[in-house]
């Protein structure tokens, strides 16, 4: 009997507790993403809004720059998130060894980039990429290549530049995750595996990326939480141009609703596009890496 | 041979950890110099640091008043943050029952909603309040009070909290909130460091939401005015550099001083 009042006391204090943050994030994420939802049945102009049902999806296949949003966003995941883990997967193995000089200053180094903001790393890029800027008189300089490279103009180096600019700046993040994990991996292992002569190629494929596999699923999937949102560096760096060529989905969603005349009920539809994406794509990710959970 | 794979360690490691500096090194040389040999790529220190400064501070974008903005931005929101979250984490960690292992995880789906998906009806949310509308600080501060991350951090960490000190407080007639108060929130010191290290710098580089909430002049933020500055037709790039010094300087410090928590504030994220 006087247990289950204090019980009842408990959970009293258990919602206490619990409520404020719960209260927020329904009004400031759930709610707002049911009038999203909602949005995006609709079309008109500013607050002027009609019922229109599926209208604003089906204009999305036909439309070209939405499409070339998507490409991009695309691209910057697949060519950006792996070259970036594997190079920070290599680094953390190399500073790893516990033989290693200068260890804290290498990793403070490699860390650095993380302390910069967003914006201000981005427009440090542009002036570095600027086409008479440092990053070609350097690769002139070095004979690497004979004319300036157009990093902003030209519509390939633009992504280049957009996935060099992301790459240095959350290397060292990843990083720091993987050298966490490898702290907990017994060297025993790898002795065991040494004297059964296994090299370090191998080590690395067999014991460090299975052992370390929870971790690289969870900065798999923050990167590409992260990469579906760009935004950031797009608008700083290249403005999403040449033309269209460097947009990203985020960037669509803003230029649309903010940018160009307003139009809330097909932005809505666009920004439901990445929510889908980030659904199905988390998913795949668990799927392959076999997590139960 | 052993020798050759070291040397080759280090050479690979010295060249990653220079392009990592690289940019910052970058800044501080080309705040010293005039726009133009920025863009040409000078790496000698000028002598235009005063007038870059000068500059910055007196250019119409009112440079000191969005470091004001920033700083009461950051700062109150990192302590609502935190009074929500450790409730929050305490609290779904302390007094569990199935209900709101539930509720926590549907909170913990938030993390997976893309802001840009939260813009449109957040913007028309705020455009409609008539106090804590747009154009004002608590704009910016409310929406990132609560986040699930912070959440997720405190509970984590309240796994490792010793619950018999629990039982002790309530043996000696505290009552739940003062247990939290009194025995709770001075252990965890550690924990608070970190959730507060990860908050104000997320809340002062923010840029998305500020960019679409505070319209007017008055009110910006420094991720937007360096963003209006980088983006202007032909950029003061020395100007431009001071600012961005400056801006980078509060977390930058926070790094250094605070490299441990910094770290831990991370990696809370990922452990048990």
């Amino acid at each position: 009997m006087k247990k289950s009042r204090l019980n009842k006391n408990y959970d009293r204090a258990g919602w206490l507790f619990t409520i404020p943050s719960i209260v927020i994030i329904i009004s400031f994420v759930f709610y707002p993403m049911i009038q999203a939802f909602i949005t995006s049945l609709k079309s008109g102009m500013g607050n002027n809004l009609k019922f229109v049902g599926f209208a604003n999806y089906s204009r999305l296949f036909t439309d070209q720059i939405f499409k070339k949003s998507v490409t991009n966003t695309l691209i910057y995941l697949v060519v950006q998130v792996p070259i970036m883990i594997i190079l920070a997967l290599f680094i953390s193995v190399i500073l790893n060894d516990k033989n290693l000089k200068f260890k804290g200053f290498f990793r403070t180094a490699i860390f650095l980039p993380c302390v910069t903001s967003l914006v201000a790393y981005s427009v440090i890029f542009k002036s570095l990429f600027a086409s008479d800027g440092l990053m070609n008189n350097f690769l002139v300089n070095i004979h690497l290549i004979s004319s300036p490279i157009e990093w902003m103009t030209s519509p390939f180096w633009a992504k280049i530049t957009i996935i060099i600019a992301i790459t240095w700046r959350w290397t060292g993040y990843n990083m720091i995750f993987y050298l966490a994990g490898l702290q907990n991996i017994d060297p025993g292992i790898y002795e065991a595996a040494k004297i059964d002569g296994a090299t370090g190629v191998k080590q690395f494929f067999y014991i460090t990326v299975p052992l370390l596999k929870p971790i690289i699923l969870f900065t798999t999937v923050m990167s590409t939480i992260g990469t579906l949102q760009l935004f950031d560096e797009v608008m700083n760096i290249t403005k999403g141009g040449p033309g269209n060529a460097s947009t990203t989905i985020s960037q669509y969603i803003y230029n649309l609703s903010f940018k160009y005349s307003p139009n809330f009920g097909y932005a809505a539809a666009v920004s439901y596009i990445i929510v889908i994406m980030i659904v199905i794509l988390s998913l795949i990710q668990f799927k392959v890496a076999g997590d139960e959970k | 041979m052993i020798k050759v794979k070291n040397l080759f360690k280090y050479i690979f490691l010295s060249i990653i950890s220079i392009i990592s500096i690289f940019p910052f090194a970058w800044m501080l040389i080309s705040m010293t110099n005039k726009s133009v040999d920025v863009s040409k790529g000078s790496l000698i220190p000028g002598t235009s640091l005063f007038e870059n400064i000068r500059n910055l501070f007196s250019s119409d974008l009112n440079f000191s008043t969005s470091l004001w903005n920033s700083a009461k931005i950051a700062i109150i929101t990192t302590i609502l943050a935190l009074i929500v979250a450790s409730f929050a984490g305490y609290g779904f960690e302390i007094y569990r029952n199935k209900v709101r292992d539930r509720v926590f995880n549907i909170l913990l789906l938030s993390m997976m909603v893309p802001f840009a998906a939260l813009m449109i009806p957040l913007f028309k949310m705020f455009s409609t309040f008539k106090v804590f509308g747009l154009n004002t600080a608590a704009a910016v501060i409310i929406p990132s009070i609560s986040t699930a991350f912070l959440i997720f951090f405190f509970r984590q960490n309240t796994k490792s909290f010793p619950k018999d000190i629990l039982e002790a407080g309530r043996i000696d007639g505290l009552n739940e909130i003062q247990i939290f108060t009194r025995i709770y929130v001075p252990t965890m010191k550690s924990t608070y460091a970190a959730a507060a290290i990860i908050t104000f710098m997320s809340s002062w580089n923010n840029y998305m939401w500020p960019l679409i909430a505070l319209q007017s002049p008055e009110n910006r933020t420094v991720p937007l005015i360096i963003s209006t500055m980088g983006s202007s037709y032909s950029p003061d790039y020395g100007m431009i550099m001071a600012g961005i010094v400056i801006a980078t300087l509060p977390t930058a410090i926070v790094f250094f001083l605070m490299q441990k928590h910094f770290v831990a504030g991370m990696l809370g994220s990922v452990k048990g």
